[in-house]
């Protein structure tokens, strides 16, 4: 990135005129730069997506296939064997609504902090904004998402059930899990640069917080002092959330939702100073 | 800067390179602390890759940038194309930049045709609706009308050439970067490319344009910029160039190559023109020995390795390679040692150079190619030739030959022969 790339003054042929020039990144241009580059966005999410699924014999079916999977095992192991209670709610519904959210999270997550290192070649080899790779992750992401929603929306057919006027809050929940996970996966990507050990850490971190979140099981099941200590993970006050919105399970305290709000954009501006800070580098090191 | 497209001032490159391959995990970094805690100082060199450039280019103008490898003027395409940031200096560009480091940067093997020239053209900062408009002119430009649907996995290399550089070509930009792109394709198509940048030139467009075949660089550019050692020594008229630049040559030291390893990745660490006299000089028929030292730092399933012999004009001669499914290079990493063994060579006397190729075939990715390394001489000292001295350019190379003279006059008296053996 230049220090500054915006037209300093007018050439007779109206021509821009660029500055190339040593030292960091402007720090704010970063939105003006992605829409300016929307085009190249569309076109790596495209390519994400249209390269997903070829030569496998299932195809797309997979987006249905591995949520669902996972909810069955949650429902058999925390619902059949451990009887964990659901709020009244049968247990697979409940806890594949709240999978649905989480597989948007780690999804962002984890493809966004790789996708430096996968683009590595068009890094070394040409400028463009390079945001626009961590973010172009994004609708691939939001597709899955939209899949998966229809297998929900199924499963309540299926159960004779209809979501009630809490749904309207549902987007908002779905736009927080979006903005942690990306300023999570801004930060891992640039780090996943120098570093490759992001690579093999984040895996393990994002199956850490599986678990340190109510996903296979209800917030209200973990027991005391640990309850409270709990909603430190924004995830919780999130994935509450989310239930609340479709299911109509207990909501999250206010607390706990202004907090994961703070938490999420709080992570988004340190995503995006860290990726500001390493950008200029990435051709050098990568 | 009115009237310049490019301005540059001062600009320099510094690159810090460890002796030790700086270290790319964190697990490393603290190691390398434990181990050596005052070794920053003592075991980092800093490299200027460009120093203390400063040239301007008038709008319209084709330039041709020339120097050794090591030079720097793939750093300074990078620099100029926002690539990588300078280290001092500054750099004023007037208009859109497009730059082309390398054909078919963002092709994908397993997008059809179509797909990739959008992906593409979007790579290099076409808008959408732009490649869609020219979309038809860029086929026909490539000519693989018949294959738009076909995965560019499965096209010949002159096709992916073709293709990714029909894109480039399209871009329009008002000062067009190029490294060294045209080295691979058919001469054929090398002439309409030629041709297409001619025209972007003569359109009131600026060229940056770096290249080691130096008949493409006296047909393009007016002016050429000679960098030796991240300096720039010369920068006038490019038969004056040219002439400064083959001069450079002559000093060179000898057909050997020897770099730093780099852990990690895959490249080559030394090579070797083994004459048959010690000094550079190879004797016409004896035989003659390329030694290469590989690091393979990640093993791919078709990694090849391959060596081109380049006369003094760095015309191809003759092509050296080894592309094998059993070598044990594909499997593991590790530092290999590769000798090609020729027990006559055919090469006529002249200065020759090595290019050195190393890919993997099924990715499409160059892991790196050297040009115009390793400088040997061939003589023909030794072998003599009845009634005429061995010119300086009768041949490229020699054939073993028998000869048989007949009368035709008289068919009973027998034939009379000679041989000429390499």
């Amino acid at each position: 990135m230049p220090s500054v790339s915006t037209p300093i003054r007018s050439e007779p042929a109206d021509l821009p005129v660029l500055v190339i020039r040593p030292g960091s990144a402007r720090s704010f241009g970063m939105l003006a730069d992605l829409w300016r580059y929307r085009d190249l966005l569309w076109t790596l999410a495209e390519r994400d997506l249209r390269l997903r699924y070829r030569q496998t014999a299932l195809g797309v079916a997979w987006v249905v296939v591995q949520p669902l999977l996972g909810a069955l095992i949650f429902t058999f192991v925390f619902g059949v064997i451990a009887k964990l209670p659901s709020d009244g709610n049968p247990y697979l519904l409940f806890t594949f609504t709240a999978l649905a959210g989480w597989n948007l999270f780690a999804g962002i997550l984890t493809r966004s902090a790789g996708s430096l290192v996968q683009n590595s070649a068009l890094i070394a080899k040409v400028w463009f904004p390079r945001t626009v790779i961590p973010f172009a992750t994004l609708p691939g992401a939001l597709v899955d998402l939209v899949v998966t929603l229809g297998v929900l929306a199924a499963l309540f057919v299926w159960y004779g059930r209809a979501p009630g006027m809490e749904l309207l809050t549902f987007p908002f929940w779905i736009l927080l899990l979006a903005v942690l996970a990306l300023g999570a996966g801004l930060g891992a990507s640039a780090l996943m640069v120098s570093y490759r050990d992001v690579q093999h850490v984040l895996p393990v971190m994002v199956q850490l917080l599986m678990y340190a979140s109510p996903v296979a099981y209800a917030a209200s099941s973990v027991p005391g002092v640990i309850g409270t200590l709990y909603y430190l993970n924004p995830l919780a006050g999130i994935i509450d959330g989310l239930r609340w919105s479709v299911l109509g399970t207990p909501p999250p305290s206010v607390a706990a939702a202004g907090y994961a709000v703070f938490v999420a954009v709080l992570t988004m501006a340190i995503g995006l100073w860290m990726f500001r800070r390493m950008e200029r580098r990435f051709a050098d090191v990568i | 800067m009115s009237s310049n497209a490019v301005e540059a001032v001062g600009l320099g490159k510094l690159f810090t390179i460890g002796h030790r391959e700086r270290a790319t995990t964190l697990g490393e970094r603290i190691l390398d602390v434990v181990r050596h805690p005052f070794a920053e100082a003592a075991t980092t060199e800093k490299l200027w890759a460009l120093r203390d450039l400063s040239f301007s280019v008038p709008v319209g103008e084709a330039v041709g940038i020339i120097g050794r490898n090591g030079a720097g003027k793939s750093t300074l395409l990078k620099v100029l194309s926002r690539i990588t940031p300078p280290t001092t200096g500054e750099v004023r560009l007037r208009g859109r930049v497009g730059s082309l480091l390398e054909v078919g940067t963002g092709f994908h093997p397993e997008l059809t045709g179509r797909e990739n020239i959008f992906l593409n053209g979007a790579v290099l900062g076409m808008r959408r609706r732009d490649i869609a408009q020219r979309f038809d002119e860029i086929v026909a430009f490539a000519d693989v009308e018949r294959f738009l649907d076909t995965p560019v996995k499965r096209y010949s290399s002159g096709m992916y050439v073709r293709l990714a550089f029909a894109v480039a070509a399209h871009l329009e930009p008002d000062i067009l970067i190029v490294d060294e792109v045209l080295a691979v394709g058919d001469a054929e198509f090398q002439r309409k490319c030629l041709g297409k940048m001619g025209q972007v030139a003569g359109a009131g467009r600026t060229v940056l344009f770096v290249s080691h075949a130096l008949q493409m660089i006296s047909t393009l550019t007016t002016r050429v910029l000679l960098l030796d050692a991240g300096q720039l020594v010369f920068d006038g008229p490019t038969a004056e160039g040219l002439a400064a630049y083959r001069g450079m040559h002559q000093k060179d030291a000898g057909p050997r190559l020897t770099r730093p390893v780099t852990e990690g990745k895959n490249r080559l660490i030394s090579a070797q023109v083994v004459t048959s006299s010690s000094d550079g000089v190879h004797h016409f028929g004896r035989a003659l020995r390329l030694q290469f030292d590989v690091e393979v730092g990640e093993p791919a399933a078709t990694l090849d390795f391959s060596v081109q012999l380049l006369d003094a004009e760095e015309h191809p001669v003759t092509h050296l390679w080894c592309f094998d499914g059993a070598t044990a290079w594909r499997r593991e990493r590790g530092r290999y040692r590769l000798t090609f063994d020729v027990s006559k060579t055919h090469l006529y006397a002249g200065r020759y150079t090595l290019s050195t190729f190393l890919t993997d075939r099924r990715t499409n990715t160059v892991y790196e190619t050297l040009n115009a390394i390793c400088p040997f001489t061939v003589t023909m000292e030794g072998r003599s030739r009845a009634d005429y001295e061995w010119g300086a350019r009768d041949a490229s190379h020699l054939e073993t030959t028998r000869w048989t003279l007949q009368s035709l006059d008289n068919p009973t008296r027998a034939a009379q022969h000679g041989q000429f053996d390499v």
